[in-house]
């Protein structure tokens, strides 16, 4: 098996064993992103240097017995929209093609901590708006599958990447579903937390109140790796939790019995495709015969949950994205006077999906319109924090498909938004009440196409997701052979 | 018999306040707030608003909101919340300024003032907390027309509360005092340094006219930049006279903003582009909502100091001075103090009371320094009236050994001694120098013998010339009467 097929805690055996350094391991993907990027377009920036330089640095601590974090001196991805310190960083827009910021973001200092190298910044939809990674305003992103597919989004590059093997894990970010419906369409392992267990410090805001960074990993086993070394409380981020953070491999267990799994009703009521909801049953009926209890509940507010999430996230957006005036950083187009400086640059520096959702959300946000739109949506926000505080009185964890359909054809949504929109249904939700919400693969479709499973849980109820998420995945794949990644990029990237 | 008679209106005034917090650091980030720094030294990704950062709230910006609410006579919310004011501008790094909109920090206040020998009160409406913009420099008079433009953002971030009055004022001149009794409290609670020569306290005002005896509010003009106490008042006399005559001559007044050109002495019209704003307020979503508990309070509460009214009427009080005194005594907090502290050393006020608001305050005026830069103590101060009080020195020695202690801190009794500053009070030693003064003055002596006696005031001088101003002065005349007069 070559390296880039190797899960984190595989690569771990070896590095730590001294059969492998973090060099060749990064010297391997590097090769291996050189080769196959030009096809995919995961990555946007490669920091070929920095990351040579960072295996180098973890292998001279690892020779003095000084790097032991699991994730130490194993390569990892950013998309671009975490801030790197001495990093272009770009957000996947003209109006920050250029921007090197000056500081890193709380995850990245987490990552430099224990030398882990990063190999460069992934591709994503503009500013994180989109489902697709199209928004890019760089370059096109393929799914690994199959290259005329979208690999979803808006954290496209991440998943491609840990999917094709160009890297071993990587972070996105997740506003509506940005890292779960990649990692579905992809056939990865994607995770957001709790909304407060990762500091957004240094995550380029979309929508403050929705955002959260969490890992790409090819296994649920680096998944709880990866959320040991990037959550908790950070005084940076005002919103981050003061709450200790658990051993998350902890939570790595096979059971089971008793395990209590509600089914939304709302969610079987959706027209969804019907390879997606066989593999979703199959998932549900495995753990049932194994002595789990599937239960349906109802959350009543889901109905609403795509008007309440396009009115809060864009009325955010439309604030978050107003810092970009030419007059600090980034894009600037001169004109003959200030005001007409900032229209030019936003009109050139921003792309149509970007515009649409400021133009939204500052309607949104004007007088005479602000009660009728932003405070109502923010009252059925709360109304469905409680259908879910509701649901869990009754249930350990949540299960639904990822996404109604596996990925779609490039280009196939691109002129009629709505539909755009509407392969986030699933993921909203969670992103609403503030929820940790997982995807993992759970077969595929009549063309081999991955789909993916959801798993919600409660606020901080990360531990629950990762067991339901790791007993699933440990009954339907003993020892890993089948894991759907690997099959993945095989099927479309190395028999071309 | 015409029956038309002239209408009479009032004024009606009310006051918005800016007043920027001394804390050390930022409000949201830990920057400090040094003025005068060099351009761009005093930020970080957070005041600049770079991209992902995010603000955190200083608790001591807080604090000294919630004292100055406090000292304002108003309730405190245990709970209120930040919002995001939106608009664009280059000095506002993320353009939107993190104010507080629907639930400020403090509001339903009071404040009293005394304006002709009566005590008038203005209701505070509320006190919020927000975050100063940066500062832009413009190569011409204002950023549209400017050739360049540069911005300081170092005071992007310095905490600021905004004081909203009511509509109580009735005259420009009350609208002054009040803004210097708000000043005087604002710098007794130690939370502002309140210059309005650098900005660190500003006023908008707001003013109308209405037929005296009615309840309704008339149209009303905001005024802006009002750059000191005189300018307020200024401004709001024009702006008062202007109103009436547009009303007297049948006009209309609509509501609306206008600039107060200092030199011109007028107020202007701003274009309507300039002040048309939806700010679409929203909560904002990088920051939790502010949670104040009583024992928070109390303790802040216990912590105020007594503000400048109260101690103006205990010094009449307790120390028996004229409220002339009182009130120049408590013009700082700091004078206050070192006022108290002399007399605590001394033992009486008055002279204390003299020697500071003559001698001590000429000194600071002319050398434009403040109290807590001069190395007088208190001890020195009274070491020195005692010095007098025992004819070692007289009070014009006195005020030269006051100086050098203005300047050096020394001990008065070491200058005295140094200096060799004794007063000559020996009769015999006295004696012969009057001699020698009358001999060499015949015409003078003659005139005193004759009953003039404003000519013994120049005999008197003539022997303080002889004696370096040393010799003391009841001696010096009891000799000269003895020997003009007999005794
Ligand atoms: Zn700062």
């Amino acid at each position: 098996m070559a390296l880039y097929d190797l899960t984190a805690h595989e690569l771990r055996q070896q590095l730590d064993s001294g059969e492998l350094t973090s060099r060749e391991l990064t010297e391997a993907l590097l090769r291996r992103i050189e080769q196959l990027d030009g096809t995919l377009g995961a990555y946007i920036t490669v920091a070929a240097e920095e990351a040579l330089e960072q295996a180098r640095a973890y292998d001279e601590a690892r020779a003095k017995g000084e790097a032991t974090h699991p994730l130490g001196g194993i390569p990892v991805a950013l998309k671009d929209n975490l801030v790197t310190r001495g990093l272009r960083t770009t957000a996947a827009s003209r109006m920050l093609e250029n921007w090197v910021p000056p500081y890193d973001a709380t995850v990245v200092e987490r990552l430099r901590s224990v030398k882990a190298p990063v190999l460069g910044k992934t591709n994503m939809d503009e500013f994180a708006m989109g489902g697709s990674t199209e928004t890019s305003a760089f370059k096109v992103a393929r799914n690994p599958w199959d290259l005329e597919r979208v690999p979803g989004g808006s954290s496209g590059g991440s998943a491609i990447a840990v999917a094709a093997g160009l890297a071993v894990w990587a972070l996105g970010s997740d506003t509506g579903g940005s890292i779960r419906q990649p990692a579905a369409f992809c056939g990865v392992v994607g995770m957001k937390p709790t909304y407060g267990r990762v500091s957004r410090y240094g995550l380029i805001a979309f929508a403050s109140s929705l955002d959260q960074i969490g890992p790409f990993t090819r296994d649920v086993t680096d998944c709880a790796l990866a959320l040991n070394l990037i959550c908790g409380f950070d005084p940076r981020d005002s919103t981050s939790v003061n709450l200790e953070v658990p051993d998350f491999t902890k939570a790595l267990r096979v059971e089971p019995k008793g395990l209590r799994i509600g089914v939304p009703v709302e969610y079987l009521n959706q027209p969804v495709d019907p390879d997606v909801r066989a593999s979703v049953d199959r998932a549900l009926k495995l753990l049932e015969e194994n002595g789990a209890v599937i239960k349906e509940v109802s959350l009543p507010s889901l109905q609403y949950a795509l008007h309440v999430y396009y009115l809060i996230a864009s009325a955010e957006a439309s604030s978050n994205l107003a810092r970009f005036d030419g007059v600090r950083y980034g894009l600037r187009v001169p004109a003959a006077d200030v005001p007409r400086m900032m229209e030019e640059t936003r009109s050139k520096g921003f792309g149509p999906e970007v515009k649409r959702r400021i133009i939204l959300g500052t309607y949104v946000l004007s007088a005479g319109h602000y009660d009728a739109y932003y405070k109502k949506a923010s009252q059925v926000r709360t109304l469905m924090r409680r259908d879910f505080d509701q649901a869990f009185k009754e249930v350990d964890v949540l299960f639904a498909p990822t996404t109604s359909s596996t990925a779609f054809r490039l280009g196939e949504k691109t002129r009629d938004p709505l539909s755009m929109y509407m392969t986030d249904y699933f993921t909203i939700p969670v992103n609403l009440a503030g929820l940790p919400g997982l995807s993992l693969p759970c077969g595929v479709d009549k063309d081999g196409m991955p789909i993916g499973l959801q798993i919600i849980g409660p606020p901080f109820g990360e531990e629950q997701v990762l067991k339901a998420a790791y007993t699933y995945e440990q009954l339907a794949w003993p020892n890993g052979a089948g894991r759907q990644w690997r099959a993945g990029r095989e099927v479309a990237v190395d028999v071309r | 018999m015409s029956v038309e008679t002239k209408v009479e209106y009032e004024i009606v005034i009310g006051l918005e306040i800016h007043a920027e917090l001394s804390t050390e650091s930022k409000v949201f980030c830990g920057c400090r707030t040094t003025f005068g720094a060099d351009p761009n030294s005093l930020v970080c990704p957070v005041c600049l608003g770079l991209p992902g950062s995010l603000p955190v709230l200083n608790r001591k910006a807080v604090e000294y909101a919630i004292k100055a609410g406090l000292a304002l006579n108003c309730e405190i919310a245990r709970y209120s919340k930040f919002d995001r004011k939106q608009y664009f501008y280059p000095d506002l790094p993320k353009a939107y300024q993190i104010s507080q909109y629907d639930l400020p920090l403090c509001r339903n206040g009071w404040v009293e003032f005394e304006i002709n020998g009566e005590v008038r009160r203005v209701g505070i409406n509320r006190v919020h907390l927000e975050e100063e913009a940066g500062k832009s420099v413009h190569s011409g008079e204002r950023l549209l027309g400017s050739e360049y433009s540069l911005i300081d953002y170092n005071r992007g971030g310095i905490p600021l509360i905004e004081i909203v009055t009511e509509p109580d004022l009735r005259s420009p001149e009350e609208a002054r005092v009040f803004l210097e009794q708000l000043r005087q409290i604002l710098l007794f609670t130690g939370v502002s340094d309140v210059k309005m020569e650098e900005g660190s306290l500003r006023c908008d005002a707001n003013i109308s006219l209405r037929p005296k005896g009615s309840t309704k509010f008339g149209a009303k003009t905001e005024v802006k930049n009002l750059n000191s106490f005189r300018s307020v008042q200024r401004a709001l006399e024009y702006e008062a006279q202007r109103q009436r005559e547009v009303l007297e001559s049948g006009g209309t007044l609509y509501q609306e903003t206008r600039h107060w050109d200092e030199n011109r002495g007028v107020t202007v019209a701003m274009r309507s582009k300039e002040e048309a704003h939806d700010y679409r307020y929203f909560p904002e979503p990088d920051l939790v909502p502010l949670v104040v508990d009583e024992a928070w309070i109390e303790r802040l509460r216990a912590e105020l100091p007594e503000l400048p009214r109260a101690r103006q009427a205990r010094f009449v009080e307790q120390y028996g001075l004229p409220r002339y005194d009182a009130e120049v005594l408590t013009t700082s907090p700091q004078l206050a103090d070192f006022f108290e502290a002399c007399v605590a050393e001394y033992g009486q006020a008055k002279p204390v009371s003299n020697w500071i608001m003559g001698e001590f305050l000429r000194l600071l005026k002319a050398e434009g320094k403040a109290v807590e830069q001069v190395q007088v103590s208190p001890k020195g101060l009274a070491d020195l009236l005692r010095l007098i009080d025992q004819g070692v020195i007289n009070a014009n020695v006195g005020k030269e050994v006051f100086e050098e202690m203005f300047h050096t801190g020394k001990e008065p009794g070491a200058i005295v001694k140094e200096r060799g500053l004794e007063q000559i009070s020996d009769t015999a030693a006295l004696a012969a120098i009057v001699d020698q003064v009358i001999a060499a003055n015949p015409d003078a002596a003659d005139n005193v013998r004759n009953g003039e006696m404003k000519a013994i005031g120049f005999l008197i001088g003539q022997v303080m010339k002889q004696t370096g101003g040393k010799a003391n002065p009841k001696v010096v005349q009891a000799l000269l009467r003895e020997r003009l007069l007999g005794g």
